[in-house]
């Protein structure tokens, strides 16, 4: 490591835990935003979490020195932050956590990325993910799994779980991830960190690498709600490249307040079922009851076709899969083989060593479920299912302004644990997928533990009603929070 | 012959839009170096995302209404799933159900009589990139891609089985082209601007459909080759299998490529990168915006300038002759114009692969007025349009330079005299009774005049002097 002049930044107290307006009065304070960016990096690369797929250290320190000079200015100024390896970044690799694109570096900036940049945070590099994000535990990324912050034995949760492990892990103080069924809430709540899948559409998708289309979008991380609301204040807004986006955009960290009076809970029975571990389900109750004694009233409900969601899911999932990973051929970029063959082979030959098992496992099973004579009986009929899931929803947070459930049925599992059993992984998305089936936006915020495990409670809202969702999440975690 | 069955699938490429189907790409790429044209969206570079290109729409309604469809009420996208290393996403965005438009027809004339072709739908589609085989399909060692065609705006026109020759099948992409030009969406002499899809049966056999065929006259010789083939293998007693073929422009043949069994299944499913939209609220504002067509044109032509049928129909199956005879008529006879246009000039420019831009209706207009004024004769006429195409120059400086103006009566007179005095046998002959003798007697006063005469009064005059 290089010999260089240090201030007293590195020595500054809870810097690693420090929030956006922590570090942003640091600097005005005349702090240096190049030491705070190379302290990081310090850490990331003395951690064991494995959280970071690639790191952008010589370009961040030199957005860091320009800043330095420049001043710090933007509503993210000299803030660093990861970002999930399936949002392209502009000269910085971007893999997905896949083989096939191992070396991959996009000529352009996703959406999100060019919004960052305007507001000046610091991007520190690209976190790991389950390979396409097709996984509950970032176990399945070729990089290697992600370890989990709170016991390094077990998964981070995933898709993005390299995202929420960095913010749990103090490298960094918020990230990026991107939610297609639940890929940013359950590692928020396997990390006892906060993440928020937006309404479909609030969120341009454009330089998100598509694992499921329909259903994705793009979510801010962080320790707490309100730096959550001013990510999503920068990330969110209508984008012309991103035929999807609908401009519903209102202001998320001014809608914050310490009031709940108002917020009428739904607590969908479904969400408690079989399966839910005690814990988890004695701490969501605990964190209804909080948000209760603050002004909230709750009525429990019913969301009737729940029990159908997850074979929706998994097959518009995959048959979207199937479809979004087939340009991956290796002719314009990413893996090449030694030797070329004919196309045919050559194609193929891409594919089987690009790809991982549990990629190849779903892109076959949406390739079946699209298939001439299956299509009607699959596909088609999981969009109906979900045309009643989302009437569900729609129906249900008429009377309500918000549901609260447990994020995951159980904390975080060990590592090597569950990934065998593909089958027992996607039932953990049981309370996630009829969020993004039904489009509306959901937030997990820690609310407790088990043992040394974080739990995670899923608030979700009526789509782009971003602004209750946190609230309701600012006021609970501020009137005690995971902390009761 | 037994029954023959064709349909056709015409893409035909809007390269007069800006930009390409879902980027902002330029278009104008037919000149430019490989891959020039090109951004993440139309390279499918991971995580990009089309969005339509609202002109493109509007073209393809247009079009749909030149061709009597019904407008769809909404419209949207599907994937069309299959590997081809042209075809950047692994997908091609497409239509499958709710196109752009759907039941429509046009009228071709095959020998004088009118067919209804029925056209079933019209969708859009994004270009692959091209690509270009070292040598043929079939052995080439390798090939290259250029992607600057990759996510150009297509539109594919199916027609119902209505087609019963070759020949049909041309005079019908005729008209289509035809009235594509008149809409103004697209350039015919770009490469790869219209490729069709044949497909063909023999009564009670299988069908084989050929693929991508790139000219229009390709689509005949295709269609021609497969006749004998199919009637060949009937013949012989071995059954036609439904087959994709390709067509080999350069050797004249069709090839397989795969027969049924090898057959793809598509996958379509809805692009929900893209969302459905409402297309009927566009419909009553392009309709104002439609042209006169080709039909309408030849009909006016005919009421408003009393020419023939024949000559209308000519005259509109270009929409630059159709206007070129406009600006003529306007200055003189419309039947004088129509004829020379529609004959001569036409036929000149023909001979020599020339456009009708290649000539300026100022120059037709002199001509003409020369020959109404009886200053020079038809065959003068002809040879002033055939100096300007070959050598340039303007018909009066053409007129004095070849000494073209037409010789007065008295002097045809004269000369008729003197080749009577030099050629006593051939006056012989035609009084002893061979008519013949009068043509060369003709040819001779023609050669001396150097055709300035006009025939008919050198006829006459002959005759008179012969005493009969
Ligand atoms: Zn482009």
């Amino acid at each position: 490591m290089r010999q260089r002049k240090r201030g007293d930044i590195s020595r500054v107290p809870g810097l690693f835990s420090m929030n956006i307006n922590g570090m942003r009065e640091l600097f005005n304070s005349g702090n240096s935003v190049e030491e705070t960016i190379h302290s990081t990096f310090d850490k990331i690369e003395r951690s064991k979490l494995n959280a970071f797929i690639t790191l952008s250290k010589e370009i961040a320190l030199e957005e860091a020195r320009i800043l330095d000079k420049n001043g710090a200015k933007g509503m993210l100024g000299g803030i660093p932050i990861g970002i999930k390896d399936s949002i392209s970044t502009k000269g910085i690799q971007t893999t997905c956590g896949s083989k096939i694109l191992e070396g991959y570096v996009p000529p352009y900036d996703a959406h999100v990325i060019e919004r960052l940049k305007l507001e000046g945070a610091i991007i520190i590099g690209k976190t790991n993910m389950d390979e396409f994000a097709m996984g509950t535990s970032t176990e399945t990324s070729y990089f290697g799994p992600t370890r989990n912050p709170w016991d390094l034995k077990r998964v981070p949760g995933g898709s993005s779980g390299g995202s929420a492990a960095a913010v749990a892990g103090g490298e960094a103080p918020i990230a990026l991830g991107s939610d297609t069924g639940g890929s940013v809430r359950c590692p928020a709540s396997f990390c006892g960190v906060v993440g928020l899948k937006p309404t479909y559409g609030l969120v341009s998708r454009y330089g998100l690498i598509a694992y499921a289309n329909s259903l994705e979008q793009i979510g801010p991380f962080a320790r707490n709600v309100k730096d959550v609301a001013l990510l999503l204040d920068v990330i969110a807004g209508y984008d012309s490249k991103d035929s999807t986006s609908i401009n519903e955009k209102c202001e998320y960290l001014k809608a914050l307040r310490y009031d709940v009076s108002d917020v009428k809970i739904g607590v969908p029975k479904e969400y408690f079922g079989e399966g839910i571990d005690e814990d988890v389900e004695k701490a969501v109750w605990k964190g209804i009851k909080t948000l209760e004694d603050m002004g909230a009233s709750y009525t429990e409900i019913s969301l009737k076709h729940t029990k159908y969601s997850l074979a929706a899911y998994y097959i518009i999932a995959m048959s979207e899969a199937s479809s979004n990973l087939a340009r991956f051929d290796g002719l314009r970029y990413g893996l090449r083989l030694e030797k070329d063959k004919d196309w045919h082979n050559t194609f193929s030959e891409i594919k089987a060593q690009g790809f991982g098992e549990e990629v190849k496992r779903r892109i076959l099973l949406g390739t079946y479920a699209l298939s001439a004579g299956y299509y009607g009986k699959y596909y088609l009929k999981a969009l109906k299912v979900r045309t009643l899931i989302k009437r569900d929803f729609e129906s249900a947070l008429k009377d309500t302004s918000v549901l609260i459930t447990p994020t995951m049925p159980f904390p975080a599992f060990k590592i090597g644990e569950k990934i065998g059993d593909p089958l027992a992984l996607y039932l953990a998305d049981v309370n996630t997928v009829p969020i993004n089936l039904a489009g509306v936006p959901s937030i997990s915020v820690p609310c407790g533990f088990s043992g040394k495990l974080p739990i995670g409670m899923q608030i979700i809202g009526r789509h782009f009603d971003e602004a209750t969702v946190l609230r309701t999440a600012y006021a609970f975690e501020q009137g005690g929070g995971c902390d009761t | 012959m037994k029954d023959v069955i064709i349909g056709l699938e015409i893409h035909i490429q809007l390269n007069k839009l800006r930009s390409k189907l879902f980027c902002s790409c330029s278009t104008k790429y037919h000149d430019s170096e490989p891959d020039t044209h090109t951004c993440p969206v139309c390279l499918g570079l991971p995580g990009t995302l089309p969005v339509i290109n609202r002109k493109a729409v509007d073209s393809a309604i247009k079009v749909a209404l030149a061709l009597n469809c019904e407008i769809e009420e909404w419209t949207m996208f599907y994937r069309k799933n299959y590997y081809y290393p042209d075809l950047v996403k692994g997908f091609q965005i497409s239509q499958y159900d709710y196109p752009i438009a759907i039941d429509g027809k046009i009228n071709i004339e095959i020998e004088d009589v009118e067919r209804e072709i029925r056209i079933k739908r019209v969708h859009m589609e994004e270009d692959p990139g091209r690509l270009i085989h070292v040598g043929t399909i079939d052995r080439s060692r390798y090939s290259l891609i250029d992607y600057n065609r990759s996510g150009m705006a297509l539109l594919e026109v199916v027609t119902e089985p209505d087609l019963r020759t070759p020949k049909e099948a041309r005079i019908f992409l005729n008209k289509l082209k035809n009235i594509l030009e008149y809409l103004d969406v697209f350039d015919s002499s770009l490469e790869g601007s219209l490729r069709s899809d044949a497909n063909i049966s023999l009564a009670g056999g299988a069908r084989a459909e050929i693929k991508n065929i790139s000219s229009y006259k390709g689509v005949e010789k295709a269609l021609l080759f497969e006749i004998v083939r199919q009637n060949n293998l009937v013949r012989r007693g071995v059954k036609v299998v439904q087959e994709t073929r390709h067509f080999d422009e350069a050797r004249g043949v069709t090839i397989s490529l795969r027969t049924k069994e090898g057959e793809e299944d598509y996958r379509y499913f809805p692009e929900q990168d893209l969302v459905p939209f409402t297309i009927l609220d566009r419909v009553d504002d392009i309709k104002k915006t439609l042209p006169e067509l080709p039909d309408a044109k030849r009909k006016r032509f005919v009421l408003k300038y009393g020419i023939s049928d024949n000559h209308a129909k000519v005259l509109i199956s270009e929409l630059g002759l159709a206007n070129f005879f406009e600006i003529v008529a306007t200055e003189l006879d419309a039947k004088l114009s129509a004829t020379w246009i529609a004959d001569v000039l036409k036929g000149e420019l023909n001979y020599r692969d020339l456009d009708i831009s290649a000539f300026s209706p100022d120059h037709i207009i002199q001509i003409l007025q020369m020959l109404e004024k009886d200053k020079i004769t038809e065959n003068g006429a002809v040879q002033i349009i055939r100096t300007i195409m070959d050598e340039g120059g303007k018909p009066s400086e053409i007129v004095d330079r070849k000494g073209l103006l037409k010789i007065e009566t008295d002097a045809s007179e004269n000369i008729v005299l003197l080749v009577l005095e030099e050629n006593p046998a051939a006056v012989q002959d035609y009084l002893g009774g061979k008519e013949e003798s009068l043509h060369y007697l003709m040819g001779q006063v023609m050669k001396k005049t150097r055709g300035r005469a006009d025939p008919n009064t050198v006829s006459e005059l002959l005759k008179k002097k012969l005493g009969c």
